[in-house]
């Protein structure tokens, strides 16, 4: 299989929906001329001219609220937020329209709408770009929440986001946009809502997403190196539809569960995974929950301090040992 | 509203003398008799029926949260909308009794949504500000001011996409017009020459907030700063109304031309049912608009002299209008409530088919 970045892997999934579907669009700024501000769509304008790529001025609120209008009668909008810690400035539409005009129409309206970008942090570009939202999108019924970690992943899942009848939001993160990953060159599909334990173990089962997944893969393998200890990894891939249903399978295997998240920690996915995971497992558990958060502030600048400030392999080692204390 | 009796004077004067002109534009001149009536029957029914409404809501007790009356503004919704062709499309905020019966809704779902019943156009998830009706090409109903407006601009980006003449007529309240989203909307508008008419109903206030003490400038004039085209027409004459919007509704259409239009209207109840409005404006004033320029009784004016109406016509437009508003109240008192069972429908295209569902998972959490 070829091996290809997380980025080629999403502008593949773009290409081949733009190709299949012309109802298909992609909008957003710098997307087209400048070739993404990330590059992800780097050679779209080139392939699909500029009624299918298309440039918008920096207006979020302006044109996400345009492309789900689009969306309602029928044409399907890929917006890209350049950082979805802009989806502030957007809210309204995202949350107030997105999430609700379908319930409100009595299910007469649908927008098939997907809006992507990077959500994380760990850039150094501080508090106001370093935001992920994905607990505060989740919490809104209506709309569906994807965080993949892989660029196998990342293919399969936006494709399937591309076809969805429901408005999703797809959160990416500009430090796995370089990361390279086996992706099969024939076409495939991975459902939203589906888990996948990423390593296997019997210790200790990490429940996470995103960047992570990756995160937690590096702690894992020294923790069966230097401390003997199996973990299994648990990678949600989507917040919204949840598979719980992989994550308790797992918790009834290993007994003991650490939830790894790139989350201020209130009220954040790992509460509401935390409050399942008791509620529908308390059985099979051998000791609290445990979660590893982001340091609960906003993002710091400093560079070396933000990586202690977000998961990282040794933050994760050391609440693993934790949680088999 | 201008409460400076000189300019009130200037414009009743000068739409008298512009009366004659609109009637005998083509958009006018070549309605049938039939078509006339329509229109006049159109506006009794939506007052009729909000008059209805707001019987219930006051004195029933039968409807919750808000109601915002379109009492006084009738000519505008039903002006623009008896305009639209099958391509076009309209979208507006939370005064929209008006324009869902102006394109065409039946009122017995839209009392039925009022009271919150299954039987409602929204199956009583809505409420009053959410009226939907996709088949009429009409898109809502919108809550928050000034949030549908980059909704229309799509609703005209999906319309030149596909390559079709139809326009997007996009309403918002004189409220609006000081939102960021709304400039935003002019913006891409302008920039993408989207088949959008933005219409601004002035009704001179924003909830208790007079033009005067909310918006720097002229209103629609602000269309200038984007390039875009714009006017202004009163908007208790329904021929106005037509006149003016025929024309930015063409160029919309044919040359995919974006434009602002200023309506000046006026409601004679407060923002919303619930609030007293008694603190920004007079009962003179109120009783001035209705007495001088009522949209109902200045067209059923127009129409009587044109030999359209006569005294037996116009009380039988008023007695079936009234009768209607009934049947949707009757309708609505013997409809069932949604069951707890329905909060979760409709939610999510994938859960209400389920057949077709190709994610997995949780969509909903307890």
């Amino acid at each position: 299989m070829p091996l290809i970045t997380y980025r080629e892997a999403i502008r593949h999934a773009l290409a081949e929906e733009l190709q299949r579907d012309a109802n298909v669009v992609v909008l957003g700024e710098e997307v087209a001329q400048f070739n993404g501000a990330y590059k992800v769509t780097e050679g779209l304008l080139e392939k699909f001219g500029p009624k299918r790529i298309v440039d918008t001025p920096i207006s979020e609120a302006g044109f996400i609220g345009m492309g789900l209008g689009a969306s309602m009668l029928g044409i399907r909008p890929v917006m890209e937020l350049m950082f979805w810690s802009f989806y502030s400035v957007a809210f309204d539409q995202i949350l107030n329209n997105a999430a609700n005009v379908r319930y409100m129409s009595g299910g007469q309206i649908n927008c098939p709408i997907v809006i992507r970008g990077p959500a994380n942090g760990g850039t150094n570009v501080g508090a106001t770009h370093s935001h992920t939202p994905e607990n505060v999108l989740a919490n809104h019924p209506g709309v569906k929440v994807v965080v993949p970690a892989t660029p196998y992943d990342a293919k399969g899942l936006l494709k399937s986001a591309i076809r969805d009848n429901d408005p999703v939001f797809f959160l990416e993160n500009t430090i796995l946009y370089g990361d390279k990953g086996e992706v099969p060159e024939a076409e495939y599909l991975i459902p939203l809502g589906k888990a996948e334990v990423k390593r296997e173990g019997t210790d200790l089962t990490i429940v996470t997403y995103g960047r992570c997944v990756i995160h937690s893969l590096k702690a894992a393998e020294i923790l069966e190196k230097e401390h003997d200890v199996s973990v299994e990894i648990v990678d949600l891939r989507c917040i919204r539809p949840l598979d719980i249903d992989t994550v308790l399978a797992s918790v009834a295997k290993t007994n003991r569960v650490l939830i790894v998240e790139e989350q201020k920690p209130f009220a954040s996915v790992g509460s509401q995974l935390a409050y399942m995971i008791q509620r529908e497992a308390f059985d099979h558990l051998d000791a609290p929950i445990h979660r590893l958060a982001t340091v609960d502030a906003p993002a710091i600048y400093s560079p070396p301090v933000e990586t202690e400030q977000l998961p990282n392999p040794q933050r994760i080692i050391k609440a693993a040992i934790e949680a088999l204390a | 509203m201008s409460k400076k009796p000189s300019a009130t004077a200037e414009k009743k004067a000068d739409s008298t003398a512009k009366d004659a002109g609109h009637g005998r534009a083509p958009v006018n001149a070549s309605l049938s008799r039939e078509d006339k009536i329509e229109l006049y029957r159109k506006m009794v029914r939506i007052r009729r029926f909000e008059e209805r409404s707001l019987r219930a809501y006051q004195a029933g007790k039968k409807i919750g949260g808000f109601l915002h009356l379109y009492i006084g503004q009738e000519a505008v919704a039903v002006g623009c909308c008896s305009l639209m062709g099958k391509d076009d499309h309209v979208i507006t905020a939370y005064r929209d009794h008006g324009h869902a019966i102006a394109v065409g809704m039946d009122t017995k779902p839209l009392m039925a949504e009022l009271y919150g019943k299954a039987t409602g156009c929204s199956k009583g998830k809505g409420g009053s500000m959410h009226y939907f009706d996709p088949s009429r090409n009409y898109w809502g109903g919108h809550g928050i001011v000034g949030g549908q407006v980059p909704l229309g601009t799509g609703l005209a980006y999906a319309i030149k996409y596909k390559g079709l003449k139809g326009a997007a007529m996009t309403f918002m309240g004189d409220g609006a017009v000081n939102q960021g989203a709304v400039h935003e909307a002019y913006n891409l508008a302008a920039l993408w020459q989207l088949p959008v008419v933005f219409v601004i109903e002035n009704n001179g206030y924003s909830m208790g907030t007079s033009q005067e003490r909310s918006s720097a400038g002229d209103l629609a004039k602000r269309a200038e700063g984007y390039h875009m085209a714009w006017g202004q027409c009163d908007g208790h004459d329904v021929y106005e109304v037509r006149a003016t919007m025929d024309k930015f509704l063409r160029a919309a259409r044919e040359e995919s031309k974006p434009a602002v239009v200023e309506i000046r209207t006026y409601r004679y109840r407060g923002h919303s049912v619930a609030d007293p409005d008694n603190t920004y404006r007079t009962r003179a004033e109120i009783e001035e608009y209705r007495r001088t320029k009522d949209p109902i009784q200045v067209f059923q004016d127009k129409l009587t002299a044109e030999g359209v109406l006569d005294a037996a016509l116009i009380e039988k437009i008023d007695t079936e209008a009234r009768t209607e508003a009934d049947v949707s109240i009757d309708f609505s008192e013997a409809s069932p409530f949604p069951t707890v069972d329905d909060i979760q429908k409709d939610v999510y295209w994938e859960a209400d088919n389920p057949a077709e569902r190709k994610s997995q998972g949780r969509l909903f959490f307890d």
